[in-house]
């Protein structure tokens, strides 16, 4: 990857690669924006490159970007182009197939305590604090959107690095929508109005992913004022729902939101759900095809309608 | 006179509670689900989450994030207006750090300055009993040392709490805090009880980070305003409000008015800096246009404007920027960053 990088920056084919550095803190990896060869040692690639650097591409619009994407992230590159956020040939993907992330939150509850140190050796990650060292199986601990993930090899990407992986399921598709639709339909409503009564309404949610880049969110607009600005039950149910409806049909289920969450409220079970319905009655699956518009974006006569009545 | 401090068995904590719970509304942070607490009006039979420090902290319990200041309904071709200031009952607050307890004297400077009064705010500090907890265990996130505290800061505490395993060891530092002394379940602490927490304070001291290098930052910034430092310092921030919302120092708010069909109430609530919103004008004109702007100006109010207006950093280096923040900005490095910054001199 260093030396792709490196070799994109010298030769000036972009202006900027984003990929990942070294984090701060155990378990984290946390994007970087790099402009000449000499920096591309900075690079790095593990368990941890969790965020989807495609909504970056919004920030630095003017510029001919090299990115580095997982198999999610490019399909959200590729969504976005649909949606002609930038030129086609604005953006030069770095694709990394990937061996599916891991939720470092789960890793830090079945810690000891706090852990102040952090690798990876295949596939345990070794954590290490205070009084205590331990190995982790590494497939124990994916976020649960990546276990069910089909599409892990970014097949857009104009550059590959690494071997593709073999696209397969450790878990059965859509597993939080799954779950969520077990539920009767009280405690489905108990458990939403419940995870979203905690929202602080910081809207990491909005801006980690890729596709949510409204010139103004319905939630900042005073005319008309959709919604009010508080904490009262009723918006924050209205926030989360219209946030995730928004994504009809151009979510890549990578992730990002609910990765964003600083109060870890589940969000994935909701897109997931949404991506669930428009691939059985479209067939469409977002930022699978770089030519075929979303559903909720075309219109065709020969469109399902059985739903109106 | 200075009191000795007093015991508390882990044991008595509920009924001690329950006894408190007859004269005053409590607060203290409580688990939401595994990994996220707040501190929050509880109820005796609550349970309590002494374990970390919760995502939002004392802040709330003085400044809410969603706060009616009056209400209104029409009547018969009047309106009936209710203003919500009032505290109609005492407040104690268990279990809050240091570092939160520190960052309410910041809020103090700003909410009961010496030409305004914030009535709001006031009513409830006034009427209200801090009973600290000091961080035995602080994280490697903290850098409270570093920012004037640290985890025995007693400064703003009422009552401070020390656990010493199997109780705590309750300090008595304020008039307020000395009114505790005849509470049934504070009974006598042993000299060995003391001579232990003094072990534990000397240990948590040494843990937490007293290197961030924050001396003479604010003299730094006063140079750096169109520095192209702030061109690359922002970059992987995604303009989301967690760290602002989540500090216990920030402080902006929003005033707006929920307005119903016949009736409807005046509210604040927070804002963030790093929201594009919060500096746009009625003509469309933004001057902080972008992330650059933005961030400079998290940063710079924290260590350079706060300081020139009140003589101190709002920071206390509770560490939750970091741990929460989803892109791992470190607000640790930006400040080195700030201070090796060339060509930027003090005057």
């Amino acid at each position: 990857m260093r030396e792709k990088a490196e070799e994109l920056l010298a030769k000036k084919a972009v202006d900027l690669i984003i990929g990942f550095g070294e984090g701060s803190l155990p378990l984290r990896a946390t994007p970087l924006f790099i402009r000449t060869p000499e920096e591309a040692d900075q690079l790095i690639w593990n368990s941890f490159c969790d965020n989807n650097l495609a909504t970056y591409l919004h920030k630095f619009n003017r510029f001919k970007i090299g990115i580095v994407v997982k198999g999610c992230d490019a399909r959200s590159v590729t969504a976005l182009a649909l949606e002609k956020r930038f030129q086609p040939d604005q953006v030069v993907l770095i694709g990394v197939p990937c061996q599916r992330m891991v939720d470092r939150r789960k890793v830090k509850k079945a810690a000891k305590g706090e852990i102040l140190r952090s690798r990876e050796e295949g596939e345990l990650i070794i954590i290490e604090g205070d009084g205590f060292k331990s190995s982790l199986k590494r497939d124990d601990f994916l976020y649960t959107s990546c276990k069910a993930c089909l599409h892990r090899n970014p097949v857009q990407a104009n550059i590959l690095v690494g071997e593709p992986v073999q696209e397969s399921g450790l878990a059965e598709a859509y597993p939080d929508a799954r779950e969520f639709e077990n539920m009767a339909p009280e405690e489905r409503w108990r458990f939403f109005e419940k995870e979203t009564r905690r929202c602080i309404r910081c809207y990491a949610c909005r801006e980690a992913c890729p596709m949510c880049y409204c010139a103004e969110c319905f939630v900042d607009s005073s005319i008309p004022k959709w919604i009010e600005k508080g904490l009262s039950p009723s918006d924050l149910q209205f926030y989360h729902v219209v946030r995730a409806y928004h994504q009809t049909g151009r979510c890549t289920a990578c992730g990002a939101c609910e990765r964003a969450c600083p109060m870890e409220i589940p969000l994935v079970y909701l897109t997931q759900k949404l991506n669930q319905e428009v691939s059985e009655l479209f067939d469409f699956e977002a930022g699978a095809d770089s030519k075929r518009l979303p559903p909720l974006s075309t219109y065709d006569v020969e469109d399902k309608q059985e739903f109106i009545k | 006179m200075k009191l000795n401090p007093a015991r508390l068995s882990k044991k008595d904590l509920a009924p001690f509670l329950k006894g408190l719970a007859k004269d005053y509304d409590l607060y203290a942070p409580v688990r939401l689900t595994d990994g996220v607490s707040v501190l929050k009006k509880v109820e005796p039979s609550d349970e309590i989450d002494l374990g970390s420090n919760p995502q939002k902290g004392l802040k709330e319990v003085f400044f809410p994030q969603w706060e009616v200041m009056f209400q209104y309904e029409a009547v018969e071709r009047r309106s009936r207006v209710a203003s919500m200031e009032a505290v109609p009952r005492e407040r104690v607050v268990l279990g809050a750090r240091p570092c939160d307890i520190q960052a309410i004297s910041i809020l103090d400077d700003v909410f009961v300055g010496k030409e305004f009064t914030d009535t709001y705010y006031l009513q409830k500090r006034q009427k209200t009993t801090v009973i600290g907890l000091a961080c035995h265990e602080p994280c490697s996130t903290c850098f409270c040392s570093s920012m004037g505290g640290g985890p025995f800061h007693r400064e703003g505490s009422d009552l401070l709490l020390i656990d010493l395993g199997d109780a705590y060891l309750v300090e008595f530092l304020t008039e307020k805090g000395k009114a505790f002394r005849k509470n049934e379940f504070l009974k006598k602490a042993t000299a060995k009880e003391m001579a232990l927490a003094k072990e534990i304070e000397g240990q948590a001291s040494k843990k937490t980070n007293a290197s961030v290098p924050v001396g003479g930052i604010d003299k730094k910034l006063d140079q750096m305003l169109e520095s192209p430092l702030w061109n690359r310092i922002h970059e992987k921030c995604i303009g989301c409000g967690a760290c602002t919302l989540l500090c216990p120092t920030c402080h902006c708010f929003d005033i707006a008015d929920e307005a119903l069909d016949k009736g409807g109430r005046r509210v604040r609530n927070w804002d963030s800096c790093l929201f594009p919103l919060y500096s746009l004008e009625t003509s469309g004109h933004n001057p902080r246009p972008s992330g650059r702007e933005r961030t400079r100006q998290r940063l710079m109010h924290k260590f350079n404007y706060f300081p020139k207006n009140f003589k101190k950093i709002a920071c206390v280096g509770c560490g939750r920027c970091i741990l929460y923040c989803p892109v791992n900005f470190d607000i640790r490095h930006a400040i080195e960053m700030i201070q090796k910054e060339e060509g930027a001199t003090a005057l």
